[in-house]
């Protein structure tokens, strides 16, 4: 398909990119480049086959529900831009 | 010293030719003297190298030395290593400093190797070029018209210019591989789940694999030794027991059967290039193996089924990075969704922003099923096509690189960058081993022969790389003036 520059906003918008000026014409040129060489993906015949989500066809592991972690919140906290008492510091949100 | 593998070095340390900080302290300077013309490392960490280097000094003086001892190697900057900074090569985790160190980098210090530093990277492996860091490109040292290739670009040049003995890196799609080709070094990727991903920055997590650039199959050997293993905390690490690599890699190919993917020589493989990783077949069949021809059916739609499902990961990935609880974080945010969109498109260059919108077109409503689910089908198509193939042959060879690197000039090119990895990315989907090696020389220019064995079966990949190279002097070659 030929990306036009509102499809490209819409992308944008759901992953919380904010786009330049060039932006749009330039994602939209490689996104055509790109989805152009996937197209050949259509056209296999796929009746029947299973989706393979992981290489190895493994099943996920369980573990024991049992605290397995320290705590290490001011640790993990300590990397974030804005904290304040535990809490993660964030622009308002309700008034 | 420089000159010397991995092994070597093992063996001189060992004999006490020099120290780990005689070898250490060589490689600091080195790195001081050359690498700024390269740009192959973003973090050097000189004061804990020399620690670790001294540390493992002590170790062989009083006889408790480990397999590794000494040996200097660098880590591709998408592993967490505690207390230094990891950015994945992105603005976006530039004053990231990781709180724990990556499951391989444990293995590797507890095997007493000696890190040099952080090495430079595609952001986040997002592209396969060199040029995507937020630190710059990272410089072929064989031409520096041409890209280093990626996404492990600062770990292959590194080794290449004899900056670091041997390198990590993550292989998602042929991003260990297609470097090591370019550079005339030993690229191996294991089974997906030898390796723990644990502390391993996420790309595309079905792909993702850890792995390493050496100048031999030895030396490919004596790292996986140590980094292989289950390890609970990934809970993809697979439980498989681990071979003995070193041991097995002298063994005679005699009666090895080797399948020539023969489709894989096709019209878009630079004619020099095939004749080359022919030869090497040839080279192999005389040290005993049997070629066989054989078709891999759906190999032509690699490229786009790795395209599809891997910039879906890619996008969900990406979505922890909102500016919240670590990364980078725009100044003065107006609103929460300021913040969001600020922050990502401050901190994520253009490689990862295409990537992140093309993953979330292929997860979309209208798209998903189409695209997504197709590709998945795809893939197990692919799958079944090696499952069947390794009913009659042992290992498989096939090409690395289509073309010499790109020019700089071409770099920016989407569609090509994704090409590239059209012989690579199969054993990613597949989650097979696949190993890289020098064969021969195109224009002055490095070029690589690939071997993929069944899951699990590094040994026998990196037996018939040794006995290769035992035969061949491809690998020992060097860039002018490193």
């Amino acid at each position: 398909m030929a990306f036009t520059s509102t499809d490209v906003q819409t992308l944008a918008r759901l992953t919380q990119i904010r786009l330049d000026n060039d932006g749009p014409d330039r994602l939209a040129s490689n996104l055509d480049q790109l989805t152009a060489l996937t197209e050949c993906i259509s056209g296999v015949a796929t009746n029947g086959i299973e989706p393979l989500v992981s290489p190895l066809d493994m099943t996920q592991r369980l573990r024991a529900d049992v605290v397995s972690e320290p705590n290490q919140r001011e640790l993990y906290q300590s990397l974030a831009p804005a904290t304040e008492n535990g809490l993660y510091l964030v622009p308002k949100v309700l008034d | 010293m420089h000159q010397q593998t991995l092994a070597q070095q093992a063996r001189a340390l060992a004999k006490g030719d020099y120290s780990a900080r005689e070898l250490a302290t060589h490689y600091i300077q080195r790195i001081e003297q050359l690498d700024p013309q390269l740009n192959s490392f973003i973090t050097l960490t000189a004061e804990q190298t020399l620690a670790q280097a001294d540390a493992a000094d002590s170790a062989r003086a009083n006889g408790s030395a480990s397999a590794l001892a000494g040996l200097p190697l660098a880590h591709q900057d998408t592993f967490c290593s505690k207390g230094v900074r990891t950015s994945c090569g992105s603005k976006m985790l530039d004053n990231f400093v990781a709180p724990y160190s990556a499951h391989l980098l444990e293995q590797l210090a507890a095997a007493g190797a000696v890190s040099l530093g952080k090495t430079n990277m595609d952001e986040f492996g997002m592209a396969a070029s060199g040029t995507s860091s937020f630190y710059g490109a990272t410089l072929n040292p064989r031409d520096a018209q041409r890209i280093s290739g990626g996404a492990a670009c600062g770990s292959a040049v590194a080794v290449a210019a004899g900056l670091a003995s041997a390198a990590s890196g993550c292989d998602s799609f042929g991003d260990i591989r297609l470097p090591a080709a370019h550079h005339g070094l030993t690229g191996l990727k294991p089974t997906y789940g030898r390796i723990s991903r644990l502390g391993m920055t996420a790309n595309a997590s079905s792909f993702d694999q850890a792995g390493f650039i050496t100048r031999s199959a030895e030396d490919a050997a004596l790292l996986l030794q140590a980094g292989a293993g289950f390890d609970p905390r990934d809970s993809t690490s697979a439980s498989e027991p681990v071979s003995d690599y070193s041991t097995t890699l002298g063994q005679p190919l005699n009666g090895l059967r080797i399948g020539i993917a023969r489709n894989l020589f096709d019209e878009a493989l630079d004619g020099r290039i095939a004749a080359q990783v022919l030869a090497s077949a040839e080279q192999l069949q005389q040290l005993g193996a049997t070629l066989i021809d054989i078709e891999l059916a759906h190999a032509d739609q690699a490229v786009a089924c790795a395209t599809i499902i891997g910039s879906g990961e890619a996008s969900t990935n990406m979505s922890r990075f909102d500016g919240v609880r670590f990364g980078h974080r725009c100044d003065n945010p107006a609103s929460l969704d300021d913040l969001y969109q600020r922050s990502r498109s401050e901190g994520f260059g253009p490689s990862v922003q295409l990537q992140v919108m093309l993953g979330a077109y292929y997860l979309s409503v209208g798209q998903y099923e189409r695209y997504y689910v197709q590709a998945q089908k795809v893939r197990r198509l692919i799958k079944q096509a090696f499952v069947a193939a390794f009913d009659t042959v042992d290992l498989i060879l096939a090409p690395v690189t289509a073309a010499l690197p790109r020019l700089l000039s071409e770099a920016a090119d989407v569609a090509a960058e994704r090409d590239s990895q059209r012989y690579t990315a199969l054993a990613n989907l597949a989650g097979l081993p696949a190993l890289s090696m020098p064969c021969g020389l195109v224009d002055g220019l490095p070029v690589g022969s690939q071997l993929l064995a069944p899951w699990f079966q590094e040994a026998r990949l990196l037996n018939a790389a040794h006995q290769y190279q035992l035969a061949t002097d491809w690998h020992t070659g060097r860039p002018s003036g490193y």
